[in-house]
């Protein structure tokens, strides 16, 4: 298993070896109705429980139903960064997943495979280590001949919990909490499933494995996706209204919040469009509290105008974009960086917006709620640009204290002598919206307009307020920047290369740095998650390196810099700032980002690039 | 990874505003209701003679005659000349983006029941780049009142074919006269759902402010069509309906039955200048009463919980 110290704990004669090992990356690969995920949800929050840390990756087809899938676990008992590049066992159900994805594992890998559906081939089972096991017919077996499609995903499970020594009374406890509420034989009928399994005799694999204990893990953890960690993030940040139309990867979080707000006296609209959805939100932030609309690639096109109307009327607004390939309907469950230009520059006119990308699982929990916070800090629309790959992969993560972080973000009703949200002589130069509702004693009552206006909401044309008026919009943003904390680069302040990353790429160029470093490269990185406006002080960051390479999931576009990059240019104006870029719709593999960065940075050396 | 540490303090449980009474229009004995001065704020931009003057009047003698107070109105508008209304109403209001006032509206009133939601625009606004919403907003039975200031042509852009101009309208986008099919606001109100439909002229003032009445207190969607003339662009268009410049103003005829949707339907087909008054009006639940009951039911299961109680719940299910 990889970067793992092995050693074999009992030797002596027959009886199966355990071998300790800090982590193991499993691949599982089946159609989409196998309820393969469901085993990659199992093994997470067993993970989870475990004080393990555990991060899984999958990919599903956009197809309703049928078509390949596959769900990566990374479960260990040190740091978990990224999914893991290379498997350590691959669990196949049918004759494509063994042959599409073999290629996943590293070499001497374990392919556990259905022996009713997978017939081996000579030429790889050298190479790899097979184990058949007939899933399909053990499970008729164990259970009858119904509904053996269901049972196979816990039959298979119950295999790896052998193989990994895995914890079996948490296993049956999540079991049974999974399946409590429906019919007591499908509770009945999945321990049975696991049992066989659990008990099915692999005296041909000679190994089984042990995880060591996980170090310095205290406290109980979570085990969620991203979409969930944003929507509670959302809900502990005080939200209660929200509107959105359905699109992957984003429905995941308005199913989430319309089951979930009306038991906080909030309630999700769902919309006739994306337009009616961002314009639904904007009504209700202007009511009075920060509402929420969110959508992916293509809805975020449809809300730009609206969003500008957020800009000039500075009215507080959360805009959630999980980002997935495109452009255009392009792949819809795939992953991609491509939306941060729409994010941050797209819509007509100057539109200043806040960005911010989130860089994990846990992460997305506390950006909602500190997108939140700037929304009604500074007025303005926030765009949470998170993506694909975090919305649908599972992390466990220290719980929070919620009852020191949850909110109340109600409006205030109380009477004011009189009132101009768009005050120009306001010290922090922050436009204050009043809530519908409440009484102006000076009988003088403000519009929230998209008009450019005088400081009251009423239309103007003078140039001179339309400068004065652009400047406030402007200048509140660059405010927010200087209060932003300036990022910590990982691993040393000087060195050849930096890399830098933003949003989900925390993971993957955090452990580049860590695999660089042990083989002697001088590489650092470079998180960021506030996009725009930026942190000050990256420029003196950039000075400690040869190289700043931006690794973005994104294409290299018409000048060879990905959109990150071309930020980061205009921003610096910094020749040594280059982009590594990639655009297969995968999350990085941390081999890929080496030898990228190594080859680039060669290139650049000689003057080839 | 890390615990991130958020700095935040402990806070009570959030206030729900979803579940608040809509407060009776005269709440207060000691104010009188709001006089045109009070109620009025900049001077209108539209055109001398314009049918919105009209229209503007009413609004504001309807805040006086219910004695509605400032901080309780919401003037909502999209894009057109008619949508420049919330500037010159002295109360709290907003000028949204062309087509999408209801969709704002609805957010307004979804998430606050005690403000009386009054929404203004115009036949381009409503049935044309804001046609999808209309219909939506008028299925969901969302809380508000929608008046559509009719008057046949864009004015604001300067003359183009709108979705109502008739056919043979000489437009600049329809130099030839225009060939399509206009759009009836009655049946497309009744076919798409709403509860309260009504049609209205802004050269009969007590019909208008009649029609806004009725339209106001009806719980739900509230649609009125006002005829509104555009003197410069579509000049004389409602004369068929005026009897001072020799039409004829046809009320709805006796015993027509509001909560017949086909008579409705049938007598929206009549020709122009057609029928004024209620066409149709029946009682469903609002959006806003079906929400709040969802609410109601799913916090009965959380009752006595603070919210972030309610969120360790759901985590502990998480684990």
């Amino acid at each position: 298993m990889s970067d793992t110290t092995t050693a074999a704990v009992s030797g002596g004669g027959s009886g199966p070896k355990l071998t300790k090992i800090n982590e193991a990356v499993i691949r599982i690969a089946g159609n989409s109705q196998d309820g393969i995920q469901a085993i990659g949800g199992f093994l997470a929050r067993l993970a989870g429980r475990s004080e393990q840390e555990v991060m899984t990756f999958m990919t599903i087809p956009s197809t309703i139903s049928g078509g390949p899938s596959i769900f990566q676990v990374r479960i260990g008992s040190g740091e978990v960064l990224s999914a893991g590049d290379e498997a350590d066992m691959l669990l196949c159900f049918y004759q494509h997943s063994y042959e599409d994805h073999i290629k996943s594992i590293k070499l001497g890998g374990i392919v556990l495979y259905d022996s009713d559906h997978v017939t081996p081939k000579p030429e790889w089972q050298e190479t790899y280590r097979h184990v058949g096991v007939a899933i399909s017919s053990l499970v008729v077996e164990a259970i009858g001949g119904t509904g053996r499609d269901k049972g196979k995903n816990i039959y298979a499970m119950g295999l790896l919990a052998k193989i990994y020594d895995l914890n079996v009374p948490k296993l049956t406890k999540l079991i049974e909490e999974r399946f409590t509420g429906k019919d007591t034989s499908v509770v009945a009928n999945a321990l049975t499933c696991f049992n066989a399994g659990y008990s099915h005799s692999l005296e041909n694999l000679l190994k089984t494995y042990q995880f060591y204990p996980a170090e310095g893990k205290t406290g109980s953890q979570v085990v969620m996706n991203g979409n969930e960690a944003l929507t509670f993030g959302l809900i502990a940040a005080g939200v209660r209204f929200g509107a959105g139309y359905p699109i992957t990867p984003w429905s995941d979080i308005m199913e989430s919040l319309r089951r979930e707000l009306p038991k906080y006296g909030g309630m999700f609209i769902q919309t006739e469009d994306e337009i009616s959805a961002i314009s639904m939100a904007i009504g209700a932030s202007y009511g009075g509290r920060v509402a929420v609309t969110g959508s992916s690639g293509p809805g975020i096109s449809l809300k730009t105008e609206a969003l500008g109307w957020a800009s000039m009327a500075e009215m507080p607004l959360v805009v959630v974009d999980v980002q997935r390939g495109g452009p255009s309907t392009g792949m819809p469950t795939n992953v991609e960086q491509s939306d941060l230009n729409i994010a941050c520059f797209g819509g007509h006119g100057d539109s200043p917006r806040v960005v911010l990308a989130p860089a994990s699982v846990e992460d997305c929990f506390y950006t909602a709620i500190e997108a939140v916070n700037i929304a009604r800090k500074y007025s303005t629309p926030v765009i949470i640009l998170t993506d694909q790959g975090i919305a649908t992969r599972i992390e466990a993560f220290p719980e929070p204290d919620l009852a020191k972080i949850c909110q109340d973000i109600s409006p205030d009703f109380t009477t004011v002598a009189e009132h101009k949200p768009y005050d120009l002589s306001a010290p922090d130069g922050i436009t204050r919206h009043l809530a519908p509702g409440t009484r102006v004693a000076s009988g003088k009552y403000p519009i929230a307009t998209g008009l450019e206006h005088d400081e009251l909401g009423h239309p103007t044309g003078s140039p001179k307020l339309h400068m004065q008026m652009t400047a406030k919009r402007r200048n509140k943003l660059k405010k927010l920047g200087t209060d932003l904390p300036t990022p910590k680069t990982i691993g040393p302040n000087e060195g050849q290369i930096l890399l830098v990353g933003w949003g989900s790429a925390l993971g993957p160029i955090t452990e580049a740095v860590t695999r660089g470093r042990s083989v002697g490269d001088a590489i650092s990185g470079l998180h960021l998650k506030h996009i725009n406006p930026l942190p000050n002080g990256l420029g003196e960051i950039f000075k400690g390196f040869h190289h700043v390479f931006v690794v973005e999931l994104n294409d290299e576009g018409l000048y060879g810099y990905g959109q990150f990059a071309q930020v980061l240019r205009a921003r610096y104006a910094d020749p040594k700032i280059r982009g590594i870029n990639k655009s297969d719709g995968l999350t990085w593999k941390i081999k890929e980002i080496l030898d990228r960065a190594r080859t680039l940075a060669d290139a650049v050396q000689q003057g080839k690039a | 990874m890390s615990t991130l540490t958020v700095p935040f303090e402990s806070l009570a449980r959030t206030t729900s505003t979803v579940n608040l009474p809509v407060p009776a229009p005269i709440a207060d004995a000691d104010r009188k209701g709001l006089t045109k001065k009070e109620t009025a704020a900049d001077h209108p931009t539209w055109c001398p003679g314009c049918g919105d003057f009209s229209v503007l009047a009413l609004y504001f003698k309807l805040i006086e005659k219910r004695k509605i107070w400032h901080e309780k109105i919401t003037t909502i508008a999209g894009i057109g000349c008619s949508s420049r209304f919330p500037y010159f109403v002295q109360a709290h209001g907003a000028h949204f983006i062309h087509g999408r006032a209801l969709p704002f509206a609805s957010g307004v009133s979804l998430s606050r029941p005690d403000l009386h939601v009054f929404v203004f625009g115009g036949d381009g606004d409503a049935f044309s780049i804001g046609g999808n919403h209309f219909n939506h907003t008028a299925r969901k039975n969302i809380k508000m009142t929608y008046c559509v200031m009719d008057n046949f042509v864009y004015g604001l852009t300067k003359k183009q074919t709108s979705p109502t101009s008739p056919i043979g309208f000489k437009s600049k986008t329809d130099t030839w006269g225009a060939v399509d099919q206009p759009i009836n606001p009655m049946k497309q109100a009744v076919s798409a759902g709403a509860t309260f439909v009504a049609r209205t002229s802004a050269t009969n003032p007590n019909h208008v402010l009649a029609m806004m009445e009725a339209a106001m207190d009806h719980d739900g969607f509230s649609f009125i069509e006002c005829l509104s003339e555009c003197v410069e662009f579509f000049p004389g268009a409602f004369d068929a309906s005026n009897p001072r410049k020799g039409g004829k103003f046809e009320n709805m005829p006796e015993g027509h039955d509001v909560t017949d949707e086909l008579a409705a339907y049938k007598l929206a087909g009549e020709p122009f200048p057609g029928r004024f008054g209620i066409f149709y009006k029946v009682n469903r639940p609002t959006k806003n009463a079906l929400e709040a009951g969802i609410n109601t039911a799913a916090q009965a299961k959380v009752a006595g919980k603070k919210d972030w109680e309610i969120l360790q719940a759901t985590f502990n299910r998480m684990k």
